[in-house]
């Protein structure tokens, strides 16, 4: 049986009868049995995935209506709630947290008949760009395991790329799905703000994150974008987008486009690889017809500074509930002022999220918010206007997805600055709102590389009919597992 | 001088629904920690819902209040620790990054005297903390968190009091007004809480917090400024600090905690985008305020001829004055005024005899009616009052059951009257030359009768029997 088909092929498959969603579940959870030891993209598995498979073969033979899944495999991040499911976030303190609701997106698949396969892994709370900050250990990245698979939703990525699943939800808060989706060479979307409701999804800095899919292919972004988004009561920030079909038209071509490309973005510190796959890109897109001209943002310097201010201040208020008094670990608050209490409860979360708590702690603090957290918000709102300004004049911009190559699990690890630099290209997307979208591009030296493409606010459609032109241009080898 | 200035809390108790989840405004009918849902416990991957009835309601008050009412409102995170707070921070507004709360910059009279107010707030309740236990070794703490998340609006006054009657005047004006606004119901226990700041002449400002009722804060201020005045006398510098009222030993106490070092780290809440309140919006809220007190007032006065006391005492009260308005016609509106003022208000002097009170405007009209056509006299109309209101019948069954109809019948009263006068040969003839007497007889006639005797009749057949 081929696992390695995209989702809108299996949906076909099965709705044709050619495929038993049974047997697919059944043979992905085999693999994931014989493979994950190793890659380590599962926290945790859905032990009915096969019975739940099985009815929807029947709802199928008996002719009942069926969700557009079709009883596809997805894997979910950990930080994403299903109900009556463990949710840790990859951490310790909420090792034992059992979701007493499903995220917006999880009802919204549901209803599509999805199967969850399981939870997968991440850096604890979503902070970091490997997925080493775990609590329960790395993932690895597929295509090498000596090398990491990107983060935060590098669970995601592994799953996708290594035929675990067929598609994945992430989270995207600076490029967490983007990035490990170019570690993993898989493509990852993050929608403009708002498109996908975020309730459920475990805040870690809610002013600038999105859920995001995880996929084979560009159309399978778009297919997945088409079932889970939509305005939610439950989220106030989400937005309506007039019952956009993202699939329909996706084979539009991108002739005429006038694609800017981020000058900042390729520049010092670039692994010379990466840059000749961008030039490489630049040059295809031209052959489709469109025009690229090199473009600047300011702002792009300061934005990795301006992003680390904010999300820390912003993770530090979305963090400070988990003081283990109405959920958590076995911890007793008995004899304890509450305040040494607190302080000793959150001993047990990992050095990176604990660094970020520091941070947040401090920024925004009176005294020394003028100094950090209002001159990040500045930041932040110039580099949207500069932004907004080049889009008066350009349709899409370009810029390779991480700068660098993959890198050994434990090279960076003590280098916390040298880590947050690589989210140089990705968290401008953020920051301002803008949807971006990663797609495999290239390899070199067995590790892959992703371009990514950025639109303007809500101009998703047209991001995802660019990256489908793009992603034609292109054939890689398949994964090495 | 003395400088007081108030922080008033008043939970939107008339809501239906908490401000961003729908668990019950009202928590007070709960067990502990039934009234309460995901969102409002914070559990992980909640976000807020706003409440806009909330945002209505609050905006009302603001207006209400005289404030200035931006375009856009917008909230913040204030950042604490304490077990009370499920999030550990609490939504609410701000005004440091531009006028974004509810309200701002408003007024409200004391007599003469103008209050400013400072801003109005929209926010959310913590939880309550219970202490249980008879001695601090063996004390508990527990924490229910039906109230969490309970809409609650602040309104922050200017230092304009100078003393503590001004405070209590200003706390029965205000809360006469939420509640004729049908916002809040501040007999409600906790429904409405303040925190003073106290500094006299050549002190610094000192908080108190932890006051439970309006009837402590005027307490609580009184001593503060003795205190004061006291170090003032003695030299003795007043230090800026938060204290904390001793509700058992009606003392403040500076607060152990470390509180006023506290930093709050307020940022923009990103999970509820700014609000617009456009000016049609508001011109609509306006329209469904209901009659301001002091406009309820002067129209009772001028279009009914009521006397100012008592259309004041009638006005303020919303549980009052809705069954006044309910109940008066333009002819009977001074007897429906009067046997509320007189007689109602002693009979339903608490919030329990209330809300057991079986009376409604009908009743109350069916009585003023019958005094003044002469079928029921005063006095009986309060026993029947009485009955109505632990029974809930008509006003004619409680007559005939009670025998509490007046003596009208002709014939009856002559006999009585004939009786009177043949006892009263002394009085009669005084009458006759003073018709002051006369009144003296009616009284004779009205005690024969327990009052029930139509007054004007009796007159009338005294003067035929008497020439």
């Amino acid at each position: 049986m081929n696992l390695k088909i995209s989702a809108l092929e299996f949906t076909r498959q099965v709705k044709s009868g050619n495929l038993s969603a049974e047997d697919f579940i059944a043979k992905t959870m085999e693999r994931i049995q014989n493979i994950d030891g190793n890659l380590h993209a599962f926290l945790s598995l859905n032990d009915k995935a096969v019975d739940q498979a099985r009815d929807i073969d029947k709802k199928i033979k008996s002719g009942e209506k069926v969700g557009e899944c079709f009883g596809m495999p997805i894997s979910i991040k950990d930080n994403i709630c299903i109900k009556d499911t463990k949710t840790t976030c990859a951490s310790k303190m909420l090792e034992n947290f059992i979701a007493p609701y499903d995220a917006t997106v999880i009802t919204k698949l549901k209803q599509q008949d999805a199967i969850f396969v399981g939870k997968v892994n991440l850096d604890e709370f979503a902070m970091g760009l490997s997925t080493e900050f775990s609590a329960y250990g790395p993932s690895k990245n597929p295509w090498n395991t000596d090398y990491v698979p990107g983060g935060s939703s590098g669970g995601s990525a592994v799953s996708v790329s290594a035929f675990e699943c067929v598609t994945s939800l992430g989270s995207d808060t600076g490029g967490s799905v983007r990035n490990p989706a170019s570690f993993c060479s898989t493509v990852g979307y993050k929608p403009t703000y708002g498109l996908i409701s975020r309730y459920g999804l475990i805040s870690y800095a809610n002013s600038i994150e999105q859920i995001g899919p995880l996929t084979r292919t560009v159309e399978d972004a778009a297919f997945m974008l088409n079932l889970i988004t939509g305005l939610d009561p439950n989220d106030n920030t989400t937005v309506n987008n007039r019952d956009e079909d993202y699939l329909k038209d996706i084979n539009s071509g991108i002739e005429g486009k006038k694609i800017g490309i981020i000058k900042e973005m390729i520049g010092e510190g670039i692994d010379p690889s990466v840059l000749s796959a961008t030039k490489n890109a630049i040059s295809k897109l031209e052959g489709l017809g469109a025009t690229c001209e090199e473009i600047s943002l300011d702002m792009v310097k300061y934005s990795v500074a301006a992003y680390y201010t904010i999300t820390a201040t912003e993770a530090g208020s979305n963090l400070a509930r988990y003081d283990n008094l109405r959920y958590g670990y076995d911890f007793s608050v008995e004899g304890f002022e509450f305040n040494s209490y607190i302080k000793k409860a959150r001993k047990k979360l990992g050095p990176e999220v604990t660094r970020r708590m520091i941070l947040g702690g401090f920024v925004p603090s009176a005294g020394h918010a003028g100094k950090y957290f209002l001159k990040a918000l500045k930041v932040k709102n110039k580099l949207t206007r500069e932004i907004n300004d080049v889009f008066k004049k350009f349709d899409l911009l370009i810029s390779p997805t991480v700068p660098v190559l993959p890198f050994k699990i434990g090279e960076k690890i003590n280098d916390p600055v040298a880590l947050f630099l690589i989210d140089i290209n990705t968290v401008t997307a953020n920051l301002t709102g803008k949807p971006a979208i990663s797609i495999p591009y290239a390899i070199s030296n067995g590790l892959p590389i992703g371009i990514q493409l950025i639109a303007n606010s809500m101009d998703d459609k047209l991001l995802l009919q660019a990256a489908y032109a793009l992603e034609k241009t292109v054939v890689l080898p398949e994964v090495p597992i | 001088m003395t400088k007081i200035g108030l922080e008033i809390h008043c939970q939107l108790t008339n809501l239906e629904s908490k401000l961003f989840c729908s668990c019950k405004a009202n928590y007070r009918e709960f067990e502990p920690n039934v009234n309460i849902c995901p969102i409002c416990m914070g559990l992980p991957g909640s976000l807020p819902r706003l409440n806009q009835k909330a945002v209505e309601k609050a905006t009302m008050i603001a207006m209400a209040l005289n404030c200035s009412t931006p375009e856009k409102i917008m909230f913040f995170r204030k950042n604490y620790f304490y077990p009370d707070l499920p999030k550990n921070f609490q939504i609410t507004q701000l005004n440091i990054y531009g006028d974004t709360s509810v309200g701002g910059r408003g007024t409200l009279m004391v007599g003469d005297k103008e209050i400013r107010i400072t801003r109005i707030q929209l926010e959310e309740d913590p939880g309550r903390l219970i202490y249980e236990g008879s001695s601090e070794k063996n004390q508990i703490t527990l924490v229910d968190y039906n109230r969490a998340g309970t809409p609650l609006v602040e309104i922050v006054t200017e230092p304009d009091f100078e003393n503590p009657k001004e405070v209590r005047e200003f706390l029965n004006i205000l809360s006469d007004l939420l509640e004729n606004l049908g916002v809040s119901d501040p007999s409600l226990e906790g429904a409405m809480r303040a925190d003073a700041n106290v500094s006299i002449e050549g002190g610094n400002k000192v908080e108190i917090k932890n006051i439970g009722s309006f009837h402590d804060l005027e307490k609580a201020v009184h001593f503060e400024i003795t205190r004061q005045q006291s170090l003032h006398s003695r030299d003795i510098p007043i230090i800026q600090e938060t204290r904390h009222w001793d509700d058992k030993r009606k003392i403040t106490i500076s607060s152990r905690s470390k509180e006023e070092d506290l930093d709050y780290r307020y940022f923009l809440e990103g999970d509820i985008p700014s609000i617009r309140i456009a000016d049609n919006i508001k011109e609509k809220l306006k329209s469904e305020m209901p009659e301001s007190i002091s406009s309820k007032k002067q129209r009772y006065v001028s279009k009914y001829n009521i006397p100012p006391q008592v259309a004041d005492v009638l006005s303020s009260d919303k549980f009052y004055s809705d069954l006044f308005e309910d109940a008066h016609t333009v002819e009977n509106a001074k007897e429906v005024a009067n046997i509320i003022t007189t007689d109602l208000m002693g009979l339903v002097d608490t919030r329990e005899k209330r809300e057991s009170s079986k009376l409604k405007s009908s009743h109350l009209k069916d009585i003023a009616n019958s005094i003044q056509s002469g079928k029921i006299a005063r006095n009986s109309a309060k026993n029947a009052l009485y009955e109505i209101i632990k029974t809930g019948k008509s006003l004619s069954s409680v007559i005939s059951e009670m025998d509490l109809g007046n003596v009208s019948d002709e014939s009856e009263l002559s006999k009585i009257i004939e009786s009177v006068i043949s006892e009263e040969n002394q009085a009669v003839e005084q009458a006759k030359s003073n018709p002051q007497t006369i009144n003296y007889l009616v009284g004779k006639v009205m005690q024969r009768t327990k009052g029930k005797a139509d007054p004007k009749l009796t007159l009338d057949l005294l003067k035929k029997k008497i020439p």
